[in-house]
């Protein structure tokens, strides 16, 4: 693991890593799981969160969807309103009440569960608990397919150099950055390139690119700068909202390359019928 | 109230209710990476990280290091030097310049800074003093400035020659602090010196000399 | 006398940091200078901090701090009591301007016309130059960065390299015109000049003012580090020495500085230590011929201990200035430290600034940063920026007169009706699943109807293009009916 921590490329802008978060992964697959589609992608890139149910079933797991889910209420947290994020939470927490993993195709809300849902319900014994106990079954999409559902693939797709990008709070909360580089790895075609300054924000964070559009704006022109620079020819992202804002400020610039959530280009590259169409 | 008084008594409500944190101090973790398996190692250790910043080493002997001071004054063209003539060192530097046709003079700290404030900042171009020890862990060398080597030695002459007894370099400071029970007597001014004076502070770029001595030797005893 | 100090610095408004940030933005050589120079200083503490080492030691120093905070009373008393029979005299100031009178007080008696600094972060709190200037005392910053910019009339816009901001061009050009020297952008001559103006100033000055990296309780000592030598000339050379220092300096034992060195030094210039380390534990003896004849040690709160009364507000004080957090936050290293209008920049200056000046008097540092989390994950003591940040955030946002256990100085500075009722129809947006279809089915029908500009986002964005059908609704097709319930 530690091995994996160093990142390894020569990038000296790179912020170090903290510490790896040590998790220990069922070591059976589980037969279901929950999927929490995250607001970003339900309403601008459902697609990604369909191949995120593509993807599960085809390890054998059954995906369920609570239709009432909506937010995990980190916009409102960020933003202070602890209350309203709280209100917003709760109504979450109630959803996912069997023993079932809860799979997210975003990182920064897998980290919100994962991390801040026991900080907003600490002082309530009984909605900690549920807290605490969902907290311990929440993956980031990649993690699990990766650490749970131990995935085999074939990868099917013609050669293409691909840039990753990672959200800072699954970066830094969740692994993100990691796992998904294995998965990436695993693909025979594809050559994952790195790029500079590969570990800075894009200048999404939440309502932040609203709130402070100048310095956000600069954050994103520099990001797209250095997606370029990399020489890729896409870019993947496990996180909505740092797909939104780049690809967002890509088109803006009319620059860039086509760029894509990652669930959505690993379902293009393991199943060949998307691959043909 | 006075202000001593209105500011404790705000700390002391702060902390109302709760108990100070027990001294779980955990030395391993400040001397474990930092240790060396013997003196040579010390010494390499030291060597490499001072020479990185600029400090020359002279490694000598018990018997040379005089000759070796001189040849490095004499390569630079140095004839004065401040020296504590009172002390061991300085007494051997006198008596083995005595009779050399061409020699330095010696001179010492032996006045208040008042009586010679600005010959000491204008016309002493280089000093010699003992050490206390170093530090093979950061590449430091200890000094306790004392009446005889007061504590400008070290920093107003461009040349500070620093003599070093192989045999006092320790791994850490963790360990010379609690070998040296520093906590029960600290002197007036104790320092760590590390290279010769710098700055980065323009464009990051690193310029020697910047307010202290330009150029540091360490003339180290391997025998002592 | 230097006339540079005695302009007053224009500096920008700390409530303005968005405006500010405006006009840094579009400085593309402050920008350049600021990118390298970030950079540079993020691969050299990478450099010389593995990991192995790193993360055991950030632990450490985050307990020696923390265990110094939890009974920091008692500490600074024994601090005082081991000062003062160290010879010692021991200040204590609760407010800038009580902390300058006590400074002042000294350089009357000591008929004082002259002052020299070394580098010190809580002096620029006091803006002690200032006060000593229209006292008509001389007070002249020796660390070279420091110099350059007291040269341009400007204040530090980094808490370890003042003058981070300029390139050597800039300085020579600030050389030429202020000190009539021979335009030269070579680094070391530049810094043979400073050298040498300087040196007489040591020799001139009747005080000599510095700061204190950490004041050790047990032996009663100061403990300083520095690179160029002044900090020991200001310590040593004039006839008194006048340290200033935050109430949250003092750590327990002479050992627990042992990990702190190690970290700062690292953390902020990836130095395994700095050319000196100064440990100062008393005036000079009869018996000495250097050191000052007295030494004072002014104790400043200036709202520290308003961080102090709460658990999480009080890990701010862990700090020990290592501008780790600066050179690593993407939002200072592209608007510099100048914007923020506070004496403290960058991560560290949004979570300290509300309690030295108040929420009111920054009322966006809490929000200039997109909690991306390298603040935290590089600073060696470990303080939870991000989380005290979303913190401040919170105490922004509440209506000012709401109760609160702890009060901070400006609660509510952002607090808005307006956007807090916007929050409460999000919430009953995302807890009414009939609403949210609704508004979800209006949003993905009229996709087309997106206006072309939609407030800031356009500014650095298309416009964004919901999709024709959400997940809910796929999922509604993809999945069985007993997959999308609610499991109740
Ligand atoms: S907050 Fe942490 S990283 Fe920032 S200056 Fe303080 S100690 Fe260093």
């Amino acid at each position: 693991m530690s091995e994996m921590f160093f990142d390894a490329a020569p990038n000296a802008t790179r912020v170090a890593p903290a510490r790896p978060l040590p998790r220990d992964y069922p070591a059976t697959k589980p037969g279901d799981v929950y999927l929490f589609g995250t607001c970003v992608v339900d309403l601008f890139y459902p697609e990604a969160g369909l191949d995120a149910i593509r993807l599960l079933e085809r390890e054998g797991v059954r995906v369920h969807f609570p239709d009432q889910q909506s937010c995990c209420g980190q916009p409102a947290y960020t933003s202070g309103y602890t209350d309203e994020a709280r209100a917003v939470a709760r109504a979450q927490l109630a959803l996912f009440e069997r023993d079932y993993p809860l799979v997210v195709p975003s990182g920064s809300c897998a980290g919100m569960f994962r991390h801040h849902y026991p900080a907003l319900f600490a002082d309530d014994p009984v909605l900690l608990a549920r807290a605490q106990a969902l907290a311990e079954r929440t993956f980031e999409l990649a993690e699990f397919l990766l650490e749970v559902c131990r995935v085999q693939w074939r990868d099917q797709g013609p050669p293409v150099a691909v840039a990753l990008h990672t959200s800072c709070s699954a970066r830094r909360e969740m692994n993100t950055h990691l796992h998904v580089r294995a998965l990436l790895d695993r693909l025979d075609n594809v050559e994952r390139r790195e790029h500079d300054h590969e570990s800075e924000c894009c200048g999404f964070g939440g309502t932040f690119c609203v709130r402070m559009p100048e310095i956000s704006g600069a954050m994103v022109a520099n990001k797209v700068e250095s997606l370029e620079r990399s020489g890729a020819a896409r870019m993947v992202t496990a996180d909505g909202g740092c797909l939104m804002n780049i690809s967002g400020a890509m088109e803006k610039r009319a620059a860039g390359m086509p760029s894509e959530h990652l669930a959505s280009f690993l379902w293009r590259r393991t199943n060949p019928a998307a691959v043909s169409q | 109230m006075s202000a001593r008084e209105r500011i404790l008594a705000k700390l002391r409500s702060g902390l109302a209710g709760s108990i100070p944190r027990p001294d779980d101090f955990e030395p391993a973790v400040v001397t474990e990476p930092w240790r060396y398996p013997d003196r040579a190692a010390r010494i390499e250790r030291l060597v490499e990280l001072m020479s990185a910043v600029q400090t020359r080493f002279e490694r000598t002997t018990r018997a040379d290091w005089p000759t070796r001071v001189l040849d490095l004054l004499e390569a630079r063209g140095i004839d004065r030097l401040l020296v504590a003539t009172g002390m061991a060192h300085g007494a051997r530097l006198a008596a083995h310049i005595e009779g050399l046709a061409k020699a330095p003079s010696l001179f010492a700290y032996d006045r208040p800074i008042e009586a010679w404030k600005s010959e000491l900042f204008d016309s002493v171009p280089a000093s010699l003093t003992t050490t206390r020890g170093a530090i093979a862990a950061t590449g430091s060398l200890i000094l306790w400035p004392s009446a005889d080597e007061p504590r400008l030695m070290s920093l107003v002459p461009p040349l500070h020659i620093a003599l070093l007894e192989a045999s006092r370099i320790q791994d850490n400071l963790h360990e010379v602090i609690e070998t040296e029970g520093w906590a029960a007597g600290m002197p007036t001014n104790a320092l760590l010196i590390s290279g010769p004076s710098k700055t980065a502070d323009i464009e990051q770029v690193l310029a020697y000399g910047a307010h202290g001595p330009a150029e540091l030797v360490v003339v180290l005893l391997e025998d002592a | 006398m230097n006339q540079a100090a005695r302009i007053p610095a224009v500096e920008l408004s700390s409530r303005q940091l968005k405006a500010n940030a405006h006009e840094a933005l579009n400085d593309a050589q402050l920008r350049t200078n600021m990118r390298t120079a970030m950079d540079s200083l993020i691969a050299k503490r990478l450099a010389v901090m593995p990991e192995a080492e790193r993360e055991p030691l950030r632990e450490l120093g985050n307990h020696v701090r923390a265990r110094a905070l939890s009974k920091l009373p008692e500490l600074l008393e024994r601090l005082e009591a081991r000062l003062t029979a160290n010879g010692v005299q021991v200040h204590w100031a609760e407010t800038v301007e009580e902390a300058n009178a006590v400074v002042l007080d000294i350089a009357r008696r000591r008929r004082a016309r002259a002052v020299i600094k070394g580098k010190s972060m809580v002096s620029e709190e006091m803006e002690m130059n200032e006060a000593l200037e229209a006292e008509g005392i001389e007070s002249l910053e020796s660390d070279m960065g420091e110099y350059i910019i007291q040269l341009d009339h400007e204040k530090p816009t980094h808490i370890i390299m003042p003058a981070i901001h300029k390139n050597a061009r800039q300085v020579a050009k600030l050389f030429e015109q202020h000190l009539g020297e021979p335009y030269t952008e070579d680094v070391d001559e530049l810094i043979q000049t400073g050298r040498r103006v300087l040196r007489k100033k040591f020799l001139d000055a009747d005080i000599g003012v510095s700061g204190v990296n950490f004041a050790i309780a047990e032996t009663g000592t100061l403990l300083l580090v520095e690179n160029e030598g002044n900090g020991r000339m200001s310590t040593t050379v004039p006839p008194v020495h006048i340290a200033v220092t935050g109430i949250e300096k003092v750590v327990e034992n002479l050992r627990d500085v042992v990990p702190l060195l190690s970290l700062l030094t690292r953390s902020a210039l990836g130095q395994p230590i700095t050319t000196y380390v100064n440990m100062i534990s008393g005036p000079r003896k009869a018996e000495e011929r250097d050191g000052p004849e007295e030494v004072h040690l002014v104790l400043l709160d200036n709202g520290r201990s308003q961080a102090f009364m709460d658990a999480e507000l009080r890990q701010t004080l862990n700090c020990i200035r290592c501008g780790a957090c600066m050179n690593h936050c993407p939002v200072y290293t592209r608007i510099g430290g100048r914007a923020y209008g506070t004496v403290y920049p960058g991560p560290i200056g949004a979570i300290i600034s509300p309690h030295l000046v108040g929420l009111e008097n920054a009322p966006d540092h809490p929000s200039a940063s997109s909690l991306c989390g390298a603040c935290g994950e590089v600073c060696p003591v470990k303080i939870p920026i991000p989380d005290i940040l979303r913190r401040l955030r919170e105490e922004n946002v509440k209506p000012p007169a709401a109760a609160s256990a702890h009060p901070l100085r400006g609660q509510g500075s952002k607090y808005s009706p307006g956007e807090r009722s916007l929050w409460r129809m999000w919430v009953r947006l995302y807890t009414s699943p009939r609403l949210y279809r609704a508004f979800s089915f209006a949003l993905t029908r009229l996709r087309r109807l997106t206006p072309a500009r939609l407030g800031p986002w356009t500014l650095n964005h298309a416009p964004p293009r919901p999709a024709s059908r959400s997940l809910h609704e796929l999922a509604r097709e993809h999945l069985d009916h007993d997959r999308r319930g609610a499991d109740r």
